[in-house]
């Protein structure tokens, strides 16, 4: 018998014999065109990059919902750059719905965390670095996740088996140091490499007003540091991941028209010195602008990093103002424009557009364009100061 | 004797006169006791599931449609909790939205973005904007608590056929889109037969009329499809409803972060 057969045949047994089955499937699938306005730093650098990418997604669930399995697949193509062009399981979950408690079993997401310019309490996922410079993309996961619900709030608790090394642009690719970075070649603090076993927790409550949230994480830090290299006679960084344990705050409270954002983190680095930073900022929403029905939103959020100059981070002493407006119409049309001041160094700032709206039930646009701003050699944007660009993305979904 | 009968008959009917006058309403009182039995016969339903779609049409008739799933629970002495997760259009698909309404205070309310696995809790201040763009505000689709409004009756009146009163609504809620609400309770179930919202100029902006009510669980009144239309836009929105049922056995810990985070 083949598998397929075995494979059927037990499909068929186990909906025969549920309660309620339920089967989804959903697609999303997108061309993307990017345009970038500078002569790029290193002649390899392409000019215009041309992608598409594809994730399908199948729910299966049984057991009156008390039991699914999700599948959610990633593939990129692009046409210039290798490091982009990826796979990966971004979702094959096994959820079992107890009770006051849920398991989750397999590879997925989780998001944790308030702020917009950056998530910093955010450590249960790599980020897929090719994908976009605001690293909300991120690696599916394995996990083992029990979520207890209480009264006084739900636990989640985490063990994570394996490590997801971050994905960069590759040689011809834009938006990444002068220096090709050696994704092949990582090093790891942990002799277990990245095989390290992470623990994580989080308590996470809403009372009132206010959404509380207060984590752990020990393991593998998924912020890479670099070492530069000879390999095969050429320069290059060598992502270097470090064992770290780390406690994060998120708080946020819903004022009338504000909102509130905090998050914290206090890192244990056992090589260097320990550190905290720190996103904290508003937004405020008006609600029907002008006697329309437009909402216009206004962001403003600080970032902080104790480690200053020597930061991994963008964000180690700068400052978002943004403006949000949504047209609330048929087409969901929005538009986010930001700017981001560097207090540290003053040349330095980034601004940034993202638009969107529908075009029908299946189909959307959406533009994004980015500007970055510096001319001291140390700051982090200086790597990407020629990087200016516009991304068009036809998307479809199904 | 004779006198003295009369004395008392005399007195009997200023007092019952007196008692008479006193018994009568206030047209404040009216209409707040007409809001009770309204609130009064739909108590006791529990919770519910349906399938619901939004057909958004603009001024020149072209058509889009909503489609999703709502799960709710009544909540004794307080706004009802609601869980509805989004189908169509296909790139919302999956995001679900959590509110727990409540009579006095601020609605709290969640929505959960699956693409970023991430749920936000947004400012209940946007109850005076659109739902997924139709016609409909987030404050029409809450809820009917006694305490959101002041209330006054102001006539009868035949609308759809059925004889009814017709109560003022003055929403207590500095935040709500109206100054004024005008709806038409028929006299026989105690149901809203069509509303008139009022903006905050006080000139007519929409008309909800509400088809095909149908009775569930021998008590329950729900309309199968309620209409909404802009006059300052003639945009219109219909709300139709599938597949209600009701006392599925949801609790109250279908309706948490947790749950909206798994919704299908």
């Amino acid at each position: 018998m083949t598998l397929w057969r075995t494979l059927s045949i037990a499909m068929v047994v186990l909906s025969s014999t549920t309660v309620f089955a339920e089967t989804q499937l959903s697609v999303k699938a997108a061309a993307e065109y990017r345009n970038f306005f500078q002569n790029p730093l290193n002649v390899q650098q392409t000019d215009n990059q041309l992608s598409l990418f594809v994730e399908p997604e199948i729910y299966y669930s049984w057991n009156d919902n008390l039991d699914s399995i999700t599948f959610k697949a990633f593939y990129r193509w692009d046409n210039e750059d290798d490091e982009r062009t990826h796979a990966d399981i971004r979702e094959l979950m096994w959820l079992h719905v107890g009770d006051d408690w849920e398991l989750r079993t397999g590879i997925g997401s989780v998001f944790w965390g308030q702020t917009e310019s950056a998530h910093l309490v955010d450590v249960i996922n790599q980020t897929d670095g090719v994908e976009a410079i605001d690293g909300e993309d991120k690696l599916g996961q394995p996990m083992l996740n029990l979520t207890l619900i209480r009264d006084w709030g739900n636990v989640d608790l985490f063990i994570l088996p394996g490590f997801r090394d971050r994905t960069f642009p590759g040689e011809n690719g834009r938006l990444r140091p002068l220096l090709t970075i050696d994704t092949d070649n990582p090093i790891y603090q942990s002799s277990d490499e990245d095989n390290h076993i992470d623990f994580a927790a989080r308590w996470s409550h809403s009372i009132d007003v206010w959404e509380l949230g207060v984590s752990y994480f020990k393991g593998t830090s998924r912020e890479a540091a670099f070492e530069a290299t000879i390999i095969n006679e050429e320069i290059v960084l060598q992502p270097y991941y470090q064992q770290i344990s780390q406690i994060g705050v998120d708080l946020l409270a819903v004022l009338d028209s504000w909102i509130y954002k905090f998050e914290g983190i206090y890192r244990d680095t056992n090589e260097a010195d320990n550190y905290f930073a720190l996103i904290t900022g508003f937004e405020y929403t008006l609600v029907g602008v002008f006697d329309s029905v437009y909402d216009i939103g206004w962001l403003m959020e600080y970032q902080f990093d104790e480690r200053g100059k020597d930061s991994l981070s963008n964000g180690q002493n700068d400052l978002l103002f943004g403006a949000r407006w949504v047209f609330n119409d048929v087409d969901g049309t929005e538009v986010l424009i930001g700017i981001i001041q560097d207090l540290d160094y003053s040349n330095s700032q980034s601004a940034f557009v993202e638009a969107s709206s529908r075009i029908d039930d299946n189909w959307k646009w959406r533009l994004d364009a980015r500007f970055f701003n510096s001319s001291n050699i140390l700051d982090i944007t200086y790597n990407i100061r020629k990087d200016d660009h516009v991304e068009f993305s036809l998307e479809y979904y199904f | 004797m004779k006198k003295l009968h009369n004395l008392i008959t005399t007195t009997v009917i200023a007092l019952s006169l007196v008692s008479g006058y006193t018994l009568a309403q206030t047209p404040e009182e009216k209409g707040l006791a007409i809001a009770k039995e309204r609130k009064a016969r739909d108590f006791g339903w529990g919770d519910s599931t349906a399938k619901a779609e939004m057909i958004l049409r603009n001024a020149k008739g072209q058509q889009t449609v909503r489609k999703m799933k709502i799960k709710a629970l009544e909540i004794a002495d307080d706004g009802d909790k609601a869980l509805t997760i989004f189908q169509q259009p296909r790139d919302v698909k999956g995001t679900a939205f959590l509110s727990f309404s409540h009579s006095v205070k601020s609605d709290e309310q969640w929505m959960y973005l699956p693409a970023l696995k991430r749920v936000k809790r947004i400012a209940s201040r946007n109850k005076s904007g659109p739902f997924m763009g139709s016609e409909f505000a987030f404050e029409d689709l809450s809820s009917f608590e006694i305490e959101k409004y002041t209330y006054k009756y102001i006539k009868d009146d035949t609308v759809n056929g059925e004889l009814s009163f017709v109560v003022e609504l003055d929403p207590v809620d500095k935040n709500s889109g109206y100054t004024r609400q005008l709806v038409w309770i028929d006299q026989s179930h105690y149901r809203a037969q069509k509303v008139e919202f009022y903006d905050r100029k006080n000139s007519l902006l929409k008309t909800l009329t509400s088809f095909e009510y149908k009775l569930y669980l021998d008590k329950y009144w729900r309309p199968s499809k309620q209409t909404m239309l802009n006059h300052q836009t003639q945009k219109s929105t219909d709300y139709v409803i599938y597949e209600l049922a009701f006392q599925k056995g949801l609790k109250e810990k279908d309706f948490n972060k947790a749950t909206l985070k798994r919704a299908k």
